[in-house]
C-alpha cells in the first residue's frame, strides 16, 4: 500500500526528473527538500508557542506580541529596513565560521577578524584624507579584507601545520584583536579630542559610504548578499569547492588524492575572514566612522549562531540572518508597547535557537520523509 | 436649545483639545544596560519614572541598546511608530555619530544627551547635552571615607582612565586627605563599564591588601559593594543608592539626581520652551547646588565627626564658596599640574580634559 502510494508519487514527478552523466534517471529528492523546509519552520511554530507562553506568564497577551514582532520586523517596508540593516553584519561574520565548516574546521574567529579589519581600513583610510570617496572605499575594502582575511588564516595555519585546535585559537584571537583595538585607539591612532569614549580620528563625511537611496539601508546589505551568493557558489559549483569539501569529508583521502591540504585550508580561512573583516569596514565605514570600541559589537558571535542554524549553507545564512535581525529590530517594540522586560527578545532568540538545534536531531526520524530508491 | 448645543459642543471641544495637547508631550529614554542595574542606567530609569508622573507625559523607554545601528534605529523607531518629539538617549556613545546622525533627520524633535560636548555651529540645533558635576559628591564621599578609615588604605575599583573617571577619583583622594593626610587610595582599572567577574576580583585584591574603605566607578556598582559588604569593610556608592545591598558597611555616596534635571526639561518643554528657539539652552551643566547631584542618606557605621565634617563640606557647595581644584595640586608623579594661586572651577574646560591621577592615589593612568 505504502509502496504503491510512493510510486504514485514519484510518477507525478517524472517530468521533473533529469538525466545525470551515466545517463540514468535522477528523481528530484523532494522529500528530502520537503523535510528540510518543514522541520525549521515547525521549529520556529513550536519555539513561538513557548515564548507565547513565557509571554503570558510575564503578563502580556501572547498574540499581541507575535503581532507586534511582525509589525516592528517585516510588518513594513519602514520595519523591514531596520531588519536588513540588523541583518547585513550577520550574513558576512556568519561566513566567517559557514565557509571553514566546510573543511572540517570550527572556526570562531569572526569577532576578531571584523575588529581588526575594521581597524585596519581606518587606518587606510586616514592615509588619505583627500582623495576621492571611490577610492578611499575601495582601500578600506581591500584592506579590510586582506587583513581580516589574514587573521584567520592564521588560526587555520595554526591547526594544520602545528595541529592548534582551531575553535580555541581562534577565539583567543579574538581577545587578541579586542586587546589590539583598545591598544591602538588609547595610543597610536588616538584623536586626543575623543575624551570619555576613546576613538581614532574621525574619516571625512564626504569619504563615507552613503545609504542606498533614500532608505537607511547602508552598502553592507549588498555585500553580505553577495558574499553569500559567491561563497554558495564557490564551494557548491567550483572545483576549489570540490577539494574543500573532499577534505571536510575526509582529509586523509584528500591527502591520498593529492589534494595540497595545507594550501587549500589557508586560502579557504583567508576567504572566510574576508568577509567579517569586510563587516568591519562597513561598520566603520558607514556606520561609526571612525574606529572605536564599539566594532566590538558581538556580530562575529551572532554569526556563529547563524552559520549553526543555516547547517553551514550559505544560501541558508541569508535567510537566518534576516530573521535574527527581524528578531533584533523587534527587541525594543516589545519594551515599548508590551511593557515586557528587556531581556524578553533574548528568551526569545534563545528559545529559537535550541528549538532549531533540537530540531537537528529529527532529520532522518520520519518515514514519509524518506527517498524511496526505486 | 440650540444655542445650548452649540456651548456644549464648544466646551466639549475645547475639553477634547486640551486633553489631546496635554497627551501631547511623549518622550523616550533610551538605556545602554538594564534598568535595574543599581547604576548608570538605573539613575536614569528612576529620573525617567518621575517623569512619567508629571499630568500629560508619556514615557517610552527601551533598556539594553548597543552603541551601534540599533541606537539610531531604535530613536527613529521611537519617533515614527511612537510620535515621541524629545529623546533622551543616555549612554555616553550615543552622541557621536548616531545622535548627530538622527537629529538631522529630524529637526523637529529635540535629543538631550548626558554628558556629549556640544559644539556650536557644527552640531544640530535640535540637540542639547546635560552632566553633572558628581565629583563635589565623590569628594564628600572621600571626606566620610578618610573619616572612617582604619588602616587609611582607600579602594578605587574604576573602568577606565578617561577624564570622567579620573576627576572622580581624584576628587574622592582630595575630599579624603582633606581630613586625613596620611590616607591614601589604591586604584584599579578594570577595562570596560561592566565586567562583573574582573570587578570582584580587583575589590578582593584591594581588600586583601588591606584597604577597608572601597569605592568605584563601573556601571553597575553591585558587586563591587557586594564584595566589600561580604567581606566586612565599608563602601561608598556611586551612580545611584547602594544602601539597600550593603545594609551594614553602606558609608555614603555620590548620586545622579536625574529626576530634577528630567523634570526641569519636561516643564519647559511643556511651557513651549524648545532647543531650536534658543530658550532651552544647548549645555546645561550642574552640581549639589543646583541639584543635579546627591550625596546617599549616611549608613549606620558613619561616626558623627564624619558627618559633621561632610555637612560643612556640603554647606561649601550649596553657598559656592568650594573649590576643589585648588593650586597648589601634584599628581602622583611629583608633578605641578595646578599651580599655586590658581583656582579650577568646576566649569573649567581644562577639568573635562583630566589625564593624570592627584598625588595619593596609587595607580597610573596607563595601567
Amino acid at each position: 500500500m505504502e509502496n504503491a502510494q510512493v510510486e504514485k508519487a514519484g510518477s507525478l514527478l517524472e517530468p521533473l526528473t533529469d538525466s545525470d552523466s551515466s545517463g540514468q534517471k535522477r528523481h528530484f529528492r523532494w522529500r528530502s527538500h520537503l523535510e528540510s523546509i518543514l522541520i525549521p519552520i515547525g521549529a520556529i511554530l513550536v519555539s513561538l508557542a513557548a515564548f507565547g507562553a513565557f509571554c503570558a506568564l510575564a503578563g502580556a497577551n501572547p498574540f499581541a506580541v507575535y503581532a507586534s514582532i511582525h509589525k516592528a520586523a517585516f510588518g513594513s517596508w519602514y520595519s523591514f529596513q531596520n531588519t536588513l540593516v540588523r541583518a547585513a553584519p550577520l550574513m558576512l561574520c556568519s561566513l566567517g565560521t559557514a565557509i571553514p565548516f566546510q573543511l572540517g574546521l570550527v572556526m570562531i574567529g569572526s569577532e576578531g577578524a571584523l575588529v581588526i579589519g575594521g581597524l585596519c581600513a581606518t587606518i587606510a583610510a586616514l592615509q588619505f584624507p583627500t582623495a576621492s570617496p571611490l577610492m578611499v572605499q575601495v582601500v578600506m575594502a581591500g584592506v579590510g579584507m586582506v587583513t581580516g582575511g589574514l587573521w584567520l588564516a592564521i588560526a587555520g595555519g595554526l591547526k594544520h601545520y602545528r595541529g592548534v585546535n582551531e575553535t580555541i585559537s581562534s577565539l583567543m584571537m579574538n581577545y587578541i584583536a579586542i586587546a589590539i583595538l583598545n591598544q591602538a585607539i588609547n595610543t597610536w591612532v588616538r584623536d586626543p579630542s575623543s575624551l570619555n569614549k576613546p576613538a581614532s580620528y574621525p574619516i571625512p563625511d564626504e569619504q563615507m559610504l552613503q545609504p542606498l537611496g533614500d532608505t537607511t539601508i547602508h552598502w553592507g546589505l549588498v555585500f553580505g548578499l553577495v558574499a553569500c551568493l559567491l561563497a554558495w557558489v564557490l564551494i557548491s559549483q567550483t572545483t576549489l569547492g570540490f577539494q574543500i569539501r573532499t577534505i571536510g569529508g575526509n582529509v586523509r583521502a584528500a591527502q591520498i588524492a593529492g589534494i595540497p591540504v595545507g594550501r587549500i585550508t589557508l586560502i579557504t580561512c583567508f576567504l572566510a575572514g574576508a568577509c567579517p573583516g569586510l563587516a568591519g569596514m562597513v561598520e566603520v565605514a558607514a556606520v561609526h566612522g571612525r574606529a572605536n570600541e564599539s566594532l566590538n559589537a558581538w556580530y562575529g558571535y551572532s554569526g556563529i549562531l547563524v552559520a549553526f542554524l543555516a547547517r553551514h549553507n550559505p544560501l541558508g545564512c541569508i535567510l537566518i540572518s534576516i530573521l535574527l535581525g527581524g528578531l533584533l529590530a523587534s527587541g525594543g517594540i516589545l519594551q515599548r508597547d508590551q511593557h515586557l522586560p528587556d531581556a524578553a527578545i533574548m528568551v526569545f532568540q534563545g528559545l529559537v535557537f535550541l528549538v532549531i538545534l533540537f530540531s537537528e536531531s529529527l532529520y532522518g526520524r520520519w518515514k514519509i520523509f524518506r527517498e524511496v530508491e526505486s | 436649545m440650540i444655542k445650548r448645543s452649540l456651548i456644549c459642543l464648544l466646551v466639549s471641544l475645547a475639553a477634547l483639545s486640551s486633553t489631546v495637547l496635554a497627551d501631547d508631550l511623549t518622550i523616550g529614554f533610551i538605556y545602554v544596560g538594564p534598568k535595574d542595574d543599581y547604576g548608570y542606567n538605573q539613575a536614569h530609569a528612576l529620573g525617567a519614572a518621575s517623569v512619567a508622573k508629571l499630568p500629560g507625559v508619556k514615557v517610552l523607554e527601551e533598556a539594553n541598546v548597543p552603541e551601534t545601528v540599533a541606537v539610531q534605529e531604535t530613536m527613529r523607531d521611537m519617533i515614527v511608530q511612537d510620535n515621541a518629539t524629545v529623546l533622551f538617549p543616555t549612554s555616553f556613545g550615543y552622541y557621536d555619530p548616531h545622535i548627530l546622525k538622527v537629529a538631522k533627520q529630524f529637526p523637529k524633535v529635540q535629543f538631550f544627551h548626558c554628558g556629549g560636548f556640544y559644539v556650536v555651529g557644527k552640531h544640530p540645533a535640535n540637540v542639547g547635552t546635560y552632566f553633572g558635576y558628581i565629583d563635589e559628591a565623590e569628594y564628600i564621599s572621600g571626606i566620610v571615607a578618610g573619616l572612617t578609615t582604619k588602616s587609611n588604605k582607600l579602594g578605587f575599583v574604576a573602568a577606565k582612565p578617561i577624564p570622567q573617571v579620573l576627576r572622580n577619583i581624584n576628587s574622592f583622594t582630595l575630599g579624603a586627605r582633606s581630613v586625613n593626610p596620611a590616607a591614601t587610595v589604591q586604584v584599579v582599572f578594570t577595562g570596560d563599564w561592566s565586567l562583573p567577574v574582573k570587578e570582584a576580583e580587583a575589590a578582593n585584591s584591594l581588600i586583601n591588601q588591606g584597604v577597608d574603605v572601597l569605592t568605584c566607578h563601573v556601571d553597575s556598582p553591585k558587586v563591587v559593594i557586594q564584595t566589600a559588604e561580604t567581606r566586612g569593610i565599608s563602601s561608598c556608592g556611586y551612580h545611584a543608592s547602594q544602601a539597600a545591598i550593603a545594609p551594614k558597611g553602606y558609608l555614603t555616596g555620590a548620586e545622579w539626581d536625574w529626576s530634577h534635571v528630567y523634570g526641569m526639561y519636561a516643564n519647559e518643554i511643556k511651557a513651549g520652551k524648545s532647543l531650536q528657539d534658543g530658550s532651552i539652552p544647548h549645555v546645561v551643566r550642574g552640581g549639589l547646588k543646583d541639584g543635579f547631584v546627591k550625596v546617599s542618606d549616611y549608613g549606620p557605621s558613619v561616626s558623627d565627626k564624619a558627618k559633621e565634617a561632610a555637612e560643612a563640606a556640603k554647606a561649601k557647595f550649596m553657598d559656592g564658596t568650594m573649590v576643589i581644584y585648588k593650586g597648589e595640586i601634584k599628581d602622583n608623579t611629583g608633578k605641578v599640574v595646578i599651580p599655586a594661586g590658581v583656582e579650577m572651577k568646576q566649569k573649567d574646560p581644562e577639568l573635562e580634559k583630566m589625564n593624570w591621577l592627584v598625588e595619593g592615589v596609587l595607580g597610573s593612568t596607563t595601567s
